[in-house]
């Protein structure tokens, strides 16, 4: 399989997450709709009602009842999807380290959707920033195409047998959810090789036998029990782990799914943009870095050294590639399109000066926060940022750490 | 439609069928909820797989590295056991659809308490029976939170004194009335809905097989009593599940496609009234109802007796027996 065997269609974000999933071979679709993901749904529905896909698909009452339902028919040795965003993934929230403690191997789509109040559609990335603890593999994709494809590689990593963890692929709000793109898709055939079966890894039972890892009646074994603190502490370590195996895991995927496609983003954990002999960077998630990478061009063009890192992966955070990527840049400017409140600046901004901190260069790192509630991001803020960083080589001093940028 | 009854439980019988929910977990002494548990499991029909609520059950059953069950079971959380049954019960059509499936059949059950069914749970359990899974989803109701102390949920009867509705010197125990959870379930339309108590086995096992022979989503109310909750002595669990029934309080029946038929247990009662028992027989076994018994709030003990009455006589109408 080569990329000239793809196929081009125009799909908007969703469309390209719900065109995957139906290739995957996912036995069970148990989602609740919320906008800007319901066209996830919809879509599937209608590949269920054409016949197109044998996946039992539950329409459930809500999202905690979706999510609890993939949990469950994860434990009984299905593929499970479902997809969210904003207010529906809050209300996960509790079955989200449920799903993870249990090692159920869920993939999940999330539209970002800024959370209420005020209730408000449209992009933002609080809703996912605020799961970044609960232990699921965080994609955040720039473009329809990475949706489709980061679905499709999803599975393979989420269902490893080395992690079994969920994994979540963030896309944003209608900027990707409903915008019409230009979308290669491989053939059925392709993808299902690609995802190939469910693996279940063996366990051992109660009576030192190995078991498959799964609900089934002819080796029971019990799954989610009360677990205290004679064990509680070792599990989570173990969760802890896969978490660092992840990484390995994902890059794996990334290059076996660019040999067959032709596609790849970055290393699969981040995507660098100019950055070899950059001074100054910016470092961002989601369809802003495409602007972004247009501003870097043409900043270029005028002799700046500026680049851009893009992470595709916030969990596990790529640490030693962040290191690799910026070290030797002077000054860098994270955006966050979600805020920390009471914090000191967005997520992304912590952990990311929190990982600089052990370079010896120690590049000047500063946050803004933007884009809250689909607020739109354009070149001239982004040109902005960085004649800010110029300013912070120049100066060799930081006005203001955090900042709101394109707010009134 | 539910199949017409073809097996009896002789005492014989359940003897020699190996024990699903084993001896060795660690639930209180004459506890009603694992007795119920136990003899439901006994009533299997083949390959099964079990859900469980948070709850006494869960944690009394499965305290890492142990469990209770003999048969594949999951815990996820308190609000969804109906949920993660129609997790399971669709990942079960799916892989049996793509030829991925060893057994020709294998049931669905949820365990859940009054907490977890009444109340956070209702919400999953009314999707999962709006959307016709196929699954027995068992309520074993103790009529409280006791797992995390004895609280009152919506199937606490009512002047019942809890952690969270004391027996006060104003405020005689629980205003409010037990849900009626089982005909919010007939009024689902599923084709089975049960009461039944752990006093009359046979009649609990015959309804917990029925459950799991319907075609579609099946509701059992197991009345279960709870003596660290109730406070009464460890060993009058079944006297008291069995005067439950016999005051009406408890009235035991079935609705098979939404037609309401009175149990042998209960239709004596409209046979022979003079079987029937004072409710203050089965409320003064409790402490907590002791309250009731103070001057100040006997009128609870005549509202009591009311709400019997008022519900008796309408299930009755119901099953056509006026
Ligand atoms: C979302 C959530 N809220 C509260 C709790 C705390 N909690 C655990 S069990 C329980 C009560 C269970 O009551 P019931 O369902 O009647 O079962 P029982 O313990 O009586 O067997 C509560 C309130 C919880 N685990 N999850
Ligand atoms: S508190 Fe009640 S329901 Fe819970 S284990 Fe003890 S007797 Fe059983
Ligand atoms: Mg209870």
């Amino acid at each position: 399989m080569k990329a000239g065997q793809q196929e081009t269609r125009a799909m908007n974000g969703d469309e390209a997450v719900a065109y995957a999933v139906k290739q995957s071979d996912v036995d069970v679709v148990a989602a609740y709709p919320i906008t800007p993901q319901t066209i996830i749904v919809e879509r599937f529905s209608e590949y269920v009602a054409d016949g197109k896909v044998k996946t039992e698909f539950v329409c459930t009452e809500s999202e905690h009842s979706a999510l609890s339902a993939c949990v469950a028919a994860s434990a009984t040795g299905a593929r499970t999807f479902t997809a969210s965003a904003s207010a529906g993934l809050a209300l996960m929230h509790e079955i989200l380290y449920v799903t993870s403690g249990c090692r159920a191997p869920v993939v999940m789509a999330i539209a970002n959707r800024a959370l209420s109040a005020p209730i408000n559609i449209h992009c933002d990335h609080s809703d996912s920033m605020a799961e970044r603890d609960s232990s699921w593999v965080q994609i955040y994709v720039e473009n329809s195409q990475e949706a489709y494809d980061s679905i499709i590689q999803a599975f393979r990593i989420a269902e490893h047998p080395d992690l079994l963890l969920p994994v979540m692929v963030c896309l944003d709000a209608f900027f990707l959810s409903h915008t019409l793109e230009n979308v290669k898709v491989l053939p059925d055939e392709a993808v299902r090789e690609f995802v190939g079966n469910r693996q279940l890894p063996l366990i051992t039972n109660h009576n030192g036998e190995k078991v498959p890892f799964k609900l089934d009646p002819d080796n029971p074994i019990t799954m989610g029990p009360l677990d205290l603190f004679d064990y509680y502490f070792e599990h989570k370590r173990q969760q802890e782990e896969a978490m660092q195996k992840a990484a390995q895991i994902i890059t794996e995927t990334h290059n076996a799914y660019s040999q067959l496609t032709g596609r790849r983003y970055g290393n699969g954990l981040v995507d660098s943009y100019r950055l070899e002999d950059a001074e100054i960077a910016t470092v961002c998630v989601g369809s802003t870095a495409g602007t972004t990478k247009t501003v870097v061009d043409q900043l270029r063009a005028k002799g700046v050294k500026a680049g851009l890192l893009r992470l595709r992966n916030f969990r596990p955070l790529p640490v030693r590639d962040i290191k690799e990527a910026l070290e030797n840049i002077s000054a860098i400017a994270v955006m966050d399109r979600s805020n920390s409140f009471g914090g000191y600046g967005g997520p992304i901004f912590h952990e990311l000066r929190h990982v600089l901190y052990d370079t010896s260069s120690h590049p000047y790192v500063v946050d803004y926060i933007y884009g809250l509630g689909g607020r739109d991001m354009p070149q001239n803020i982004i040109k902005g940022i960085y004649k800010d960083l110029m300013e912070i080589v120049e100066t060799k001093s930081v006005k203001e750490y955090v900042q709101f940028a394109g707010v009134r | 439609m539910v199949a017409t009854i073809s097996w009896k439980f002789t005492a014989r019988e359940i003897a020699e069928k190996p024990e699903l929910f084993t001896s060795g977990h660690r639930a209180c002494a004459g506890c009603g909820p694992a007795i119920a548990l136990r003899q439901i499991m006994k009533a299997t029909r083949g390959p099964t797989i079990v859900t469980n609520a948070t709850g006494c059950m869960e944690v009394v059953s499965t305290i890492y590295p142990y469990t209770a069950w003999k048969v594949p079971w999951i815990h996820t959380a308190f609000e969804n056991a109906a949920a993660n049954a129609s997790g399971i019960e669709a990942a079960l059509k799916a892989m049996k659809r793509k030829r991925r499936l060893k057994q020709e059949k294998v049931d669905v059950i949820a365990f859940a308490g009054d907490g977890g069914t009444f109340d956070i749970g209702i919400q999953a359990l009314s999707g999962a029976a709006e959307r016709g899974h196929d699954f027995l989803y068992v309520l074993y109701d103790n009529e409280a939170y006791m797992n995390t102390g004895i609280q009152r949920s919506g199937g606490t009867p009512h002047g019942a004194s809890t952690t969270t509705s004391p027996g006060g010197t104003d405020i005689p125990g629980k205003t409010q009335m037990k849900k009626p959870i089982a005909d919010i379930m007939v009024a689902h339309e599923i084709p089975y809905v049960a009461t039944a108590s752990i006093a009359y086995w046979q009649d609990l096992l015959i309804k917990a097989r029925k459950g799991l022979e319907a075609e579609g989503p099946a509701f059992l109310h197991v009345f279960a009593p709870c003596p660290r909750g109730w406070r009464y002595d460890t060993s009058k669990t079944i006297e008291l599940a069995r005067l439950a029934v016999e005051t009406c309080i408890f009235p035991l029946w079935e609705a098979i496609d939404s037609e309401y038929s009175l149990s042998p247990q209960s239709k004596i009662m409209t046979l022979k009234p003079e079987r029937r028992k004072d409710v203050r027989e089965y409320l003064k076994m409790q402490r907590r109802f002791g309250h009731l018994f103070k001057p100040k709030f006997e009128h609870v003990l005549t509202d009591i007796q009311k709400i019997i009455d008022k519900r008796w006589n309408k299930l009755l109408k119901k099953c056509s027996m006026t």
